[in-house]
């Protein structure tokens, strides 16, 4: 069957319609990973987005068990081909079942690089993909224009607290739409993690006594999670460390008076090299977010740039001064992606006085 | 970090004479970084043997030396040259090696020089097998069981308690000579007892045989901070077992997903971190298909042909910024000079897949043994880039220029079932066709995966391809089913061959319905940031970002394609110079070719790059969107000439000599009317079509006849015929392609071969030089000896030579380059050939007078005159130097072939020595090609008949020399009888000790065999007796000139030799 994808700038892509047949509107971003396109499909962080794969051959190795939840959460696929048999030893489907089953919506077979440039050059934008042929562009556009991702954190967070078992420092995790891999990466070294849904208080945390608090990914807007930034004041002032990733990095930036803008078109993928500051070592990250935190507004006797990217310089992470708080944007989880920075989760036992 | 200011004069070692394991990939990195050192103002120093690379250009080095890659040469030249530094890691292994023989001995830090891009102790870690293994161990990186050996019965002893089969890997060696897969105790002691004389060190490594597990590489790059990153990785179709340098390579991996990417790109860079390497670094893995284990296979501290296909596949310019971290420089300090915006510590990304084939010399060397195993058999590569893998596979089987542009081919059509299956089992060059047609068939993926190992993913990617061929044939073309077929890049010829139309009808359909061809950038990023540099590849649907601009006055430069014998290195270096030459001059430069070995398709030569196949389709797409000006044909051997007739019919017309006239020189009825015109004489001849036409020809002629089929390069196919059943044995070897052009017959004279290469403007022409080749006529010229200037014609034959070439050029109204090739016979001049193009010794011969001969043939096609500017006319005045190119053979790798010269080249590349005296000279030009005696000082004399009086004199040379002559029965009886000394030996079939023991037995350090002519069978003595003495490591001489020409080097051997700096040669001609 046909689709189309119709952007907001009127461009419309002629593809074949992949996964369920509904109609969707939703943000398009690009991701350029040219594996993991399963952990990108299970990423919360792209609730509210259609997802353009980059790299043109996509299911060459099925679905796999390496979902980074329980299910995909990005509002639509898009992609130049999808294989028509998968290949690996742990693969016990294909992803157009996969698709089906979870009622995400696609398009295959159109020009992604093409998509792509659109993309780089005008911006991330709004866009449908429909299997009706009969669209009307007069009347889809004002809707693209209209769309708004929302407050999408409350759709992707846990509703109850989770408790994953470790003799090693307890640590509490603010799932804003968590990545599965950040709990494993603790509960690996030892951790008793607790996952609390984003929207509990900075009181019942503190309750629990944990040895550190871990803040999350997660999707959308920064700016919208107002009552989640005003407990991270509160965590901010509690003493107990804190290391958070993404949104988390966003959320307590914006916490400590800072201010997020969106990027042009984000950065997603896995090659994006990132600096620490204080070594001068450059990183291959693993990236996911279209906001990034303004650092020239920010109080310098609060907080200072810890990370830069190294393409475009814009902050990567932020040291908290005086405070046993940092804060990253790339994604040290990886899943997909570079492992480079996973010492970080070492950094953060070590900030919590465990072993390195 | 910034650069380090103590680095000013850098030694940068290449890796000399290209054989097989080690070829252009070479001049590309060692380019890129001289050009890179340069940028930052340091002073190189440049040695290499090769003559025919572009790193030797005075452009690219400061100081030049053509000298052989030996530790006395070298320690010679950081004498005179003082270098603070030697850059080791962009020669190969001959320049790592030599790197760390030079460390090892306290050479360099008596001299007060250190080794940059890498430590001698990293070199030693990563290559000293037991030392690799204890670092992985240390690390926790796991490797095949596996112990090093260094004689037999340990190895035997070690397998048995691993078990067979094994992999034997001799340490120090090139594309895993020597090496091989073991799968009982005979074939065990075969292989080990080769592999430990091949090893530098005298060590194997014995391993577990992991054969049949996935083979992934990853290139990584590291600073001196220690950031390292990956460029990319690629994962080989055919599963460990065969050589990477002959596998069918994808880049990125298509099977991995992103744990087991994850896992060994983790793994990767671990290692690169604990061997400490600054640079760059390929690291090959094994990995289970079943589970996550993997094994690292094997680390290369330095550039390799893998960087150089990373490097051309994603963009990455590994070379140059290894050299640039060589400085001091961090990864996060360079800048990538695709995007002009990201930094070198960034990763790649593809948004698109590339493929990779072996160029396999199997046409050549029609008895060798096809299959592939760990050593590597290619000559060179072709890569492919398109939106899909079939696309990409496509594009590269015609890449490949060897008559074979789908699926269908090598008529494994025409076998039973059961044949077919037993095909299957064979792992060799044909492997994907046989594969197709078990698809073709009906067999299963499983079966065939069983069979073969080969992942399924990549059988449904050749049963794409099938299946299409298929609706091809039953379906009719809709205009649905002919963008499919577009998509997955079938090229017209062959839909119109399954359709029943014809190209012209398939294509008419194309345009009508707007199916045309559209190109992408490589960007290394995947559109993420907007790419600056116009490097493109072609797919069919979609938008078109290559804007055919028209500012300047455009030229298009066809490239040669991949390397192979008879076509190498040579003609990318005359590609790269037109390409410069054309720049100087205000055009827009554009080259297409798909060899991605080579400097041509680096992406700052030309303008705009189009990495794509060099077929009429393929260019014509090219040109519809370029519309350039004019093209040039001349410069990228048979592949560009091949091309003139197609480029004209799109109406580009052709820069330099016209189509017509390069027709005239290849046409033998055309040929004979110019030289008729000119009075010029030539051997007696015929052209024919059959085998008894031929026989007919000849025996008019009467015997020895020369045979060859026209419009060929390296005198492939041409064969010199004895009597009638040659005749036919050759005619239908040369017809099992089919011939478009006639066959040629000519009566073989036996004189001294004269070569000349000549720039003419259409007026005036300038000869260069005049190269003599020490071999008489019928051994390829390729494959002789050639001396400049010409040592023994007189001044009388010399003005006849220029006369002849000037009349020839003039008849032909060559613009441009021409190459002729002449026998001297009893004071007579007779013309052989004539190529109105570009040759293999341009470049050599440029060098070594100083006179830039590409880009004077450049600029007279664009209307410039030699004396405009500024060049003499006639014969140029002789170079105070001789010049020596020896040809360099990689017979040893190639199993099966055989080694005695003659009228087809054999040889795979060249190396040069130069010297004031023409015996200093020979000396280093076989010092060069690897020729080191004496050893033992003993030595194997077989000659056939008609040598055995010249042998005489040849065998009292080497007897002067000290040298203990063996010799076979009726040698030994010859020589004996005319006063020289020479001991009988057993032939082969006789019983021990026969000549086969003395050759085993490591004492020998020259065999001497001229062959009886004919192709004979392989069980022949002589075959025998040369297989062996090459396999074997022994110095193997198939012609008595040759024999005279090493014993006059000996003859010269003690004394010292002084380098030469050939940067200043020449230098009396004006700039232009």
């Amino acid at each position: 069957m046909k689709a189309f994808l119709i952007l907001e700038d009127g461009t419309v892509f002629e593809g074949i319609s992949i996964g369920a047949e509904r109609e969707v509107i939703s943000e398009i971003v690009f991701n350029t990973s040219m594996t993991g396109y399963l952990e990108v499909l299970t990423d919360p962080s792209y609730a509210g987005q259609a997802v353009v794969m980059t790299y043109p051959l996509i299911g060459n190795y099925g679905i796999t068990p390496d979902m980074e939840s329980e299910k995909p959460w990005a509002d639509g696929y898009i992609v130049r081909e999808l294989s028509r048999i998968p290949s690996n030893f742990r693969s016990n489907g294909t992803i157009q079942d996969f698709l089906k089953k979870y009622g995400i919506p696609g398009i295959m077979g159109i020009d992604t690089r093409a998509l792509t440039r659109i993309l780089r050059d005008k911006g991330t934008m709004n866009g449908m993909i429909t299997t009706n042929e009969n669209y009307n562009l007069s009347t889809v556009i004002p809707l693209l224009k209209a769309y708004r991702t929302g407050n999408v954190v409350d759709k992707v967070t846990c509703t109850e607290k989770i408790v994953l078992e470790g003799k090693g420092k307890k640590v509490a995790l603010m799932d804003f739409g968590a990545k599965k891999n950040i709990a494993r990466s603790l509960h690996q070294r030892g951790c008793q993690v607790t996952i609390y849904p984003a929207h509990t208080t900075a009181e019942e945390i503190l309750a629990a006594k944990p040895d550190g608090i871990m803040l999350s990914n997660g999707p959308g807007d920064p700016a919208e999670c107002t009552e989640i930034i005003r407990e991270l004041k509160k965590l901010y002032s509690s003493d107990v460390p804190i290391f958070a990733i993404c949104l988390g990095h966003q959320l307590m930036a914006l916490a400590m008076g800072a201010s997020t803008h969106k990027l042009k078109y984000g950065h997603r993928g896995g090659n994006h090299p990132v600096k620490d500051l204080e070594t001068g070592r450059v990183y291959i990250s693993s990236q996911n977010h279209g906001y990034v935190v303004d650092t020239d507004q920010m109080d310098s006797n609060i907080v200072k740039p810890a990370f830069i990217n190294v393409n475009d310089k814009t902050n990567e992470g932020l040291s908290y001064i005086g405070k046993n708080i940092f804060t990253v944007q790339f994604h040290p989880e990886a899943c997909p992606g570079p492992q480079d920075s996973a010492y970080l989760f070492d950094r953060f036992i070590e900030m919590m006085g465990g072993k390195e | 970090m910034p650069k380090n200011v103590n680095i000013k004069k850098v030694l940068v070692i290449g890796s000399g004479p290209i054989v097989i394991g080690q070829a252009a990939e070479f001049d590309y990195a060692g380019t890129q970084a001289c050009r890179s050192l340069k940028e930052e103002g340091v002073e190189v120093v440049l040695v290499n043997s090769n003559p025919a690379t572009i790193m030797t250009d005075k452009e690219i080095a400061d100081e030049v030396y053509i000298e052989p890659l030996t530790v006395p040469a070298l320690e010679e030249i950081i004498r005179k040259e003082k270098p603070d530094s030697v850059l080791p890691t962009l020669g190969g292994q001959a320049g790592l090696n030599l790197g760390m023989e030079l460390a090892e001995s306290g050479f360099l830090k008596e001299h007060g020089v250190k080794l940059i891009g890498t430590t001698a102790e990293t070199i030693f870690k990563a290559e000293d097998r037991q030392a690799f293994k204890d670092t992985m161990e240390k690390i926790g990186e796991p490797c095949a069981a596996s112990q090093v050996v260094h004689n037999v019965n340990d190895g035997i002893r070690f397998t048995n308690t691993i078990g067979y089969p094994v992999v034997l890997r001799p340490a120090y060696t090139l594309g895993g000579s020597g090496g091989g897969i073991a799968h009982n105790e005979q074939e065990l002691i075969d292989i080990l007892t080769n592999g430990l004389r091949l090893s530098r060190v005298g060590e194997v490594l014995v391993e577990r045989c992991i054969a049949g597990w996935k083979e992934i590489e990853y290139e990584v790059m590291r600073d001196a901070m220690g950031n390292c990153i990956t460029v990319c990785n690629m994962e080989n179709i055919d599963p460990v077992g065969v050589h990477t340098g002959d596998s069918i390579v994808v880049a990125p991996s298509q099977t991995l997903g992103d744990k087991e990417y994850q896992m060994l790109r983790t793994s990767a860079l671990n290692i690169i971190s604990e061997l400490n390497i600054t640079g760059g670094c390929n690291v090959q893995y094994a990995l289970k298909p079943d589970s996550f284990e993997y094994c690292v296979i094997e680390v290369n501290p330095r550039v390799s042909r893998s960087s150089a296909l990373a490097s051309k596949a994603t963009g990455y310019p590994i070379a140059k910024v290894a050299a640039k971290i060589a400085l001091g420089y961090t990864l996060d300090e360079i800048k990538n000079a695709i995007t002009g915006k990201t930094y070198a510590s960034f990763e790649p990304m593809l948004d698109y897949c590339v493929v990779k084939l072996p160029r396999l010399p199997f046409d050549k060397f029609i008895t060798a043994k096809r299959t592939l195993t760990t050593q590597m058999k290619a000559t060179g590569e072709v890569m492919s880039i398109c939106s899909n893998f079939e696309g990409a596979l496509m594009k590269a089987v015609r890449s490949l220029e060897q008559h074979v542009d789908s699926l269908i081919a090598y008529d494994f059509d025409l076998l039973t079932d059961e044949q077919l299956e037993k095909e299957l089992e064979i792992v060799d060059d044909r492997r994907i066709f046989c594969i197709a047609e078990a698809l073709r068939r009906g067999v299963s993926y499983e079966k065939i995966h069983e069979i073969t190992q080969i992942d399924i993913w990549f059988i449904d990617k050749l049963a794409v391809i099938v299946e299409m061929e298929q609706m091809l044939k039953s379906q009719p073309l809709t205009v649905e089913l002919l963008k499919e077929a577009k998509r997955i890049e079938f090229p017209d010829s062959v839909i119109a061959k399954l359709t029943g139309q014809t190209e012209e009808e398939i294509k008419q359909m194309r345009y009508t319905n707007g199916i045309t061809a559209v190109y992408k950038m490589v960007d290394t990023c995947a559109a993420e940031f907007e790419a600056e540099t116009p490097y493109y590849y072609s797919v069919f649907g979609g938008e078109n970002e290559a804007v055919g601009t028209k500012t300047r006055k455009k030229v298009l430069v066809l490239g040669s394609g991949p390397i192979r014998i008879g076509q190498g290195i040579e003609f990318d270096y005359c590609s790269v110079h037109s390409t410069w030459a054309f720049k100087k001059e205000g055009f827009e430069t554009i080259i297409i070719n798909n060899n991605p070995e080579t400097v041509s398709t680096d992406f700052d030569v030309a303008d705009k790059l189009y990495f794509e196949p060099l077929t009429p389709e393929d260019v014509e797409n090219i040109v519809n969107i370029e519309k350039p000006d004019g093209a040039v044909v001349q410069f990228g051997g048979q592949t560009a000439i091949k091309l003139t007739e197609s480029l004209m019919k799109m109406g580009v017309p052709i820069y330099g000599t016209k189509a017509e006239d390069v027709d005239a020189a290849e046409d033998r009825e055309l040929f004979d009317q110019i030289l008729e015109q000119t009075k010029i004489p030539r051997a007696a001849g015929g052209t024919v079509f059959t085998a008894e036409e031929a026989k007919e020809v000849a025996n008019r002629l009467g015997y020895p006849v020369l045979v060859r089929p026209s419009y060929v390069l390296g005198g492939q196919g041409m064969k010199i015929a004895y009597n009638d059943e040659e005749i036919q044995e050759f005619i239908d070897i040369i017809n099992q392609i089919a011939q478009d052009h006639p066959i040629l017959v000519d009566k073989y004279l036996q004189g001294k071969e004269i070569e000349v290469d000549a720039v003419c403007d259409g007026t005036d022409i300038l000869i260069p030089g005049i190269m003599e080749h020490i071999e008489r006529t019928g051994v390829h010229s390729g494959d002789s000896i050639s001396v400049y200037p010409a040592p023994t014609i007189s001044e009388e034959i010399q003005e006849i030579l220029v006369d002849y070439t000037k009349r020839l050029a003039q008849a032909l109204h060559v613009v441009g380059l021409i190459n002729i090739q002449f026998i001297v016979m009893d004071g007579e001049v007779y013309v052989i050939e004539v190529n109105p193009r570009s040759s293999r010794t341009v470049p050599y011969i440029s060098k070594v007078t100083g006179i830039p001969i590409v880009d004077l043939a450049t600029k007279v096609m664009i209307g410039k005159t030699l004396n405009g500017m500024g060049y003499p006319v006639g014969l140029a005045q002789k170079a105070e130097y001789i010049a020596i190119k020896m040809p360099v053979f990689s017979f040893e790798k190639l199993r099966g072939a055989e080694i005695s010269l003659g009228p087809e080249m054999k040889s795979t590349g060249e190396c040069l020595g130069i010297a004031k005296g023409f015996d200093e000279a020979l000396y280093k030009a076989f010092l060069g090609a690897g020729v080191v005696l004496p050893k033992h000082k003993q030595m194997i004399m077989t000659v056939k008949d008609a040598d055995k009086p010249e042998a005489v004199d040849v065998a009292k040379r080497f007897a002067a020399l000290g040298y203990k002559i063996y010799a076979t029965r009726s040698t030994a009886k010859f020589l004996n009888a005319h006063g020289v000394e020479a001991l009988r030996v057993n032939k082969i079939t006789q019983e021990s000790p026969n000549v086969m023991d003395l050759i085993l037995g490591h004492k020998i350090d020259l065999v001497i065999d001229t062959p009886t002519q004919g192709n004979g069978d392989k069980s022949r003595d002589g075959f025998l007796i040369r297989r062996n003495a090459i396999e074997t490591g022994v110095y193997c001489i198939t012609a008595m000139d040759t024999a005279n020409a090493l014993a006059s080097s000996l003859e010269t051997a003690e004394k010292t030799l002084t380098p030469v700096d050939i940067s200043k040669i020449g230098n009396c001609y004006p700039e232009k």
